[in-house]
C-alpha cells in the first residue's frame, strides 16, 4: 500500500467499509507515513465538524411564512 | 437491491417518538405533523440553502417539501426513517428549483471526471480542537462558505451522505446516480473540503 492507495481507499476506510486485511494494510502504512496520517485525521475532522454542526434557527419571518402556508394548505386538505 | 445496513443515527436527528408522531399525523392529527415540522424545519432549510445557494429558493423548497410530505403522508410506508423520506422530497424540490434557475450549469446526471489529481497538495495538521479557535457563529460561517465553493454535484452528495447521514445507497437513489458515482464524488468532496478548511483550522505556529 502506498500513499496513492491510501487516498483511493480513504472514504471506505473512514466509513469502516473495508475488509480486515485491507484495513490492516492501510494501518501499517499509516504507522510510518505522517502525511497520510494527517490527511486521514483532518478528513475525519472535516466530516465530524459538518456532521455535528447545528443548523441555525429559522429567521422569524421565514418561520411565519412556513406556518402560514401549512395552515392554509392543511385547512384545504381537511376541508 | 440489498437491504441497506442501518447507520447510527445521532440522537438529535431522530427521536424515539417519531413513528408515533408519524402514525398520528397519518390519521389526521395536525398537531403531530406540526411537531415533526418544528423538529426538522431548521435542517430542511439548511439543506435547501446548501443545494440552491439562494435564501428565497430555499424558503420555497422548504415550504413545498413539508406541504408535499403532508399530502403524500399516506404513501409513506415506514420502510425508511421519516426524516430520510422527507429529505428525499426536499432534495427533489431543490434540484427542480436549481435546474429551473440555472438549466445549463447543473450536470448532476453526468459523470464527473475532472481528471484532477486526488493526492492532497497541501498537508498540514490541524490543532487539537480547531473549532475552539473560533466563535460558534464564525465556525458556522466558515462551514457555509466552504461548502458553497464546491461544485454542486459534489456539494449535494456530501450534504446527503455526511450532513444528513443518508447511506450511500439512499443517496444514490435520491439523486438517480450509481453507487460508484456517489462514492467517487463523496471522496472528492471530502478531500476538497478538507483542503479548504485547512486554511482556517491548520495548526498555527504557536498552538
Amino acid at each position: 500500500m502506498n500513499c496513492r492507495g491510501i487516498v483511493k481507499e480513504l472514504s471506505n476506510y473512514l466509513d469502516e467499509a473495508l475488509d480486515s486485511s485491507l484495513k490492516a494494510n492501510i494501518e501499517k502504512h499509516l504507522e510510518h507515513c505522517e502525511d497520510c496520517r494527517v490527511v486521514v485525521d483532518t478528513t475525519k475532522k472535516t466530516i465530524q465538524i459538518y456532521c455535528n454542526s447545528e443548523p441555525a434557527p429559522l429567521p422569524d419571518d421565514t418561520r411565519m411564512r412556513l406556518h402560514e402556508a401549512l395552515v392554509k394548505r392543511l385547512r384545504r386538505v381537511r376541508a | 437491491m440489498n437491504p441497506v445496513a442501518p447507520r447510527p443515527i445521532p440522537s438529535q436527528v431522530v427521536k424515539e417518538d417519531e413513528p408515533v408522531l408519524v402514525a398520528a399525523a397519518k390519521s389526521g392529527d395536525i398537531t403531530a405533523f406540526e411537531t415533526l415540522v418544528g423538529r426538522y424545519e431548521r435542517k430542511i432549510f439548511r439543506l435547501a440553502q446548501n443545494i440552491t445557494q439562494n435564501r428565497e429558493d430555499a424558503e420555497d423548497v422548504m415550504q413545498e417539501a413539508f406541504l408535499k410530505a403532508y399530502e403524500h403522508l399516506g404513501e409513506f410506508q415506514g420502510n425508511s426513517r421519516f426524516y430520510t423520506w422527507l429529505v428525499r422530497i426536499a432534495v427533489n424540490q431543490a434540484l427542480m428549483k436549481l435546474r429551473k434557475r440555472r438549466p445549463n450549469q447543473i450536470s448532476l446526471d453526468e459523470e464527473v471526471d475532472t481528471g484532477e489529481e486526488l493526492m492532497p497538495r497541501e498537508v498540514q495538521d490541524w490543532g487539537p480542537s480547531p473549532e475552539d479557535r473560533y466563535k460558534q457563529s464564525e465556525v458556522a460561517d466558515i462551514l457555509a462558505t466552504t461548502i458553497s465553493e464546491l461544485d454542486p454535484s459534489f456539494r449535494i452528495v456530501f450534504q446527503l451522505r455526511d450532513i444528513e447521514e443518508l447511506s450511500t445507497e439512499e443517496t444514490a437513489e435520491a439523486l438517480g446516480l450509481s453507487v460508484a458515482a456517489v462514492k467517487s464524488r463523496l471522496l472528492r468532496a471530502r478531500l476538497k473540503l478538507r483542503q479548504k478548511l485547512s486554511r482556517y483550522f491548520r495548526r498555527s505556529e504557536n498552538s
